[in-house]
C-alpha cells in the first residue's frame, strides 16, 4: 500500500517537473532571454520574405531618390509601364480611387509607380501619363541598370516580349506593401476585392 | 477583286442591319457573324497604346477567323492575348488570328483576348466613338464603331453594375 502511494507521488512529481521545464523552456525561447532577435543573430521576423532593399531611381519630376527618402512612410509600390493597355492604367485608376476613399489618411502613405520599361518611359513620359491620376502618385524611372536593381530588390518579374511591331512587357501586376521601416507587409493582387484592398491599406497605415 | 466579290453581299446585308437596329443596339453583322458592343477605354495622356474589346458570335456552319483590324487612330493593330500567371501579367501576339468556330461566341475583353491598338495618332476620348475595320478570313472586311468608355471602366464595358 505504502509502496503504491510512493510510486504515484514520484510519478506526479516527475510529471509536474516535466511540465514546468517545458513551460520554462517555451517561455525562454519565445519571450525570455533565448528569443530570436536581431541581437542574437536573427535578422528579420521569421517568415517575412526578404522583399525590398536599396534602390536609386529618378522621379517623374527629375529628382534622384533612394529607399532612404521614403523611410518613415508606408509605401504602395507598383511596377508597370505606359505602353500597357489594361493592367497599368486600371491599377493606377483603382489606386487613385483608394486614395480618395482613405481621405486624410492617404497623406500618410506614399504610392510609387516604377516603370519596368525605362527605355520608353522617361521621367517626362511618366509625368505626362500620371496627369490622369492622383497627383500624390510618384512615377519612378532611371537607367536600365537602376530599374534592374529595383526589380531585383523587390523580387518582381519583368521581361521584354517581342511582338509583331515592337515589344511589350510581362510584369508582376500586384501592388507591394512596405511599412515605414522598409519591411515587406504583403501584396494587393490585381482584381483584389475592393473592400479587401482598402482593409489591407488601412492596416498598413495603422502600423 | 476576289475580296470585293466576297464582301459585296455582306455589305448589302450589313447595310440592312445597320439601318434597322442601329438606334437601340451597338451591334454589327457580317454574314453569319454577329459583332457586339465594340468598346475601348480612354487613355492617360502620352499613352501610345489602347485595348479594343468586342464579342464575335458565329451563327453559321463554317469556322471563320479574325485575322486583323485597322483603327482610325492607330498606326498598327495586333491581336493579343493577356493572361495572369502567378500574379504576372503576360501578353502574347496572336499572328495566326483568332478562330471563331460555328455556334460559338468569342469575347475580346480586358484581361484576355483583345485588339492591341499601337502607336496611337490621337487619344481615344471618353464618350466619343472610334471607327475601325475588322478583317475576317471568310467574312472579309467589317466596319465597326468602338464606344470609348472612361479609364478604368469595368470589364463588361456596360455601365451601372
Amino acid at each position: 500500500m505504502l509502496l503504491w502511494i510512493r510510486t504515484i507521488a514520484w510519478a506526479l512529481l516527475l510529471a509536474i517537473g516535466f511540465a514546468s521545464a517545458a513551460i520554462f523552456l517555451g517561455w525562454w525561447q519565445v519571450d525570455g532571454p533565448g528569443r530570436y532577435t536581431e541581437l542574437n543573430g536573427g535578422v528579420v521576423t521569421p517568415g517575412a520574405p526578404q522583399i525590398g532593399g536599396p534602390f536609386t531611381l529618378v522621379t517623374h519630376k527629375g529628382k534622384t531618390v533612394t529607399e532612404k527618402d521614403f523611410l518613415g512612410r508606408p509605401l504602395l509600390i507598383f511596377f508597370g509601364f505606359t505602353h500597357c493597355p489594361d493592367v497599368c492604367p486600371t491599377t493606377l485608376f483603382e489606386t487613385t480611387n483608394r486614395l480618395r476613399q482613405l481621405g486624410a489618411d492617404a497623406d500618410r502613405l506614399q504610392v510609387l509607380f516604377i516603370t519596368a520599361d525605362p527605355e520608353r518611359d522617361t521621367p517626362a513620359q511618366l509625368a505626362l501619363y500620371l496627369e490622369a491620376f492622383d497627383s500624390r502618385i510618384l512615377g519612378l524611372s532611371g537607367s536600365q541598370e537602376q530599374i534592374d536593381g529595383a526589380i531585383r530588390a523587390f523580387k518582381v518579374y519583368a521581361r521584354k516580349v517581342p511582338t509583331t511591331s515592337g515589344y511589350t512587357m510581362d510584369h508582376t501586376a500586384s501592388v507591394i506593401m512596405m511599412d515605414g521601416n522598409g519591411q515587406f507587409r504583403g501584396m494587393i493582387d490585381y482584381h483584389e476585392h475592393e473592400s479587401v484592398a482598402l482593409a489591407k491599406i488601412r492596416r498598413l497605415i495603422a502600423r | 477583286m476576289r475580296v470585293f466579290r466576297k464582301i459585296a453581299p455582306h455589305t448589302l446585308l450589313l447595310a440592312g442591319f445597320l439601318i434597322a437596329p442601329a438606334a437601340f443596339a451597338h451591334d454589327f453583322a457580317a454574314g453569319a457573324l454577329k459583332i457586339s458592343h465594340p468598346w475601348a477605354r480612354a487613355t492617360p495622356p502620352g499613352a501610345k497604346v489602347a485595348g479594343g474589346y468586342l464579342a464575335i458570335e458565329n451563327a453559321g456552319s463554317t469556322p471563320d477567323r479574325l485575322v486583323g483590324a485597322t483603327i482610325s487612330i492607330a498606326n498598327h493593330v495586333e491581336l493579343h492575348e493577356m493572361a495572369m500567371s502567378n500574379g504576372v501579367m503576360q501578353m502574347r501576339a496572336l499572328p495566326q488570328g483568332i478562330e471563331i468556330n460555328p455556334g460559338t461566341k468569342v469575347e475580346l475583353k480586358p484581361g484576355a483576348l483583345h485588339l492591341m491598338w499601337l502607336d496611337l495618332t490621337t487619344a481615344p476620348v471618353k464618350g466619343s466613338t472610334v471607327s475601325g475595320t475588322l478583317r475576317f478570313e471568310n467574312a472579309g472586311l467589317v466596319p465597326v464603331e468602338f464606344v470609348v468608355e472612361p479609364i478604368g471602366a469595368p470589364s463588361s464595358g456596360h455601365h451601372g453594375q
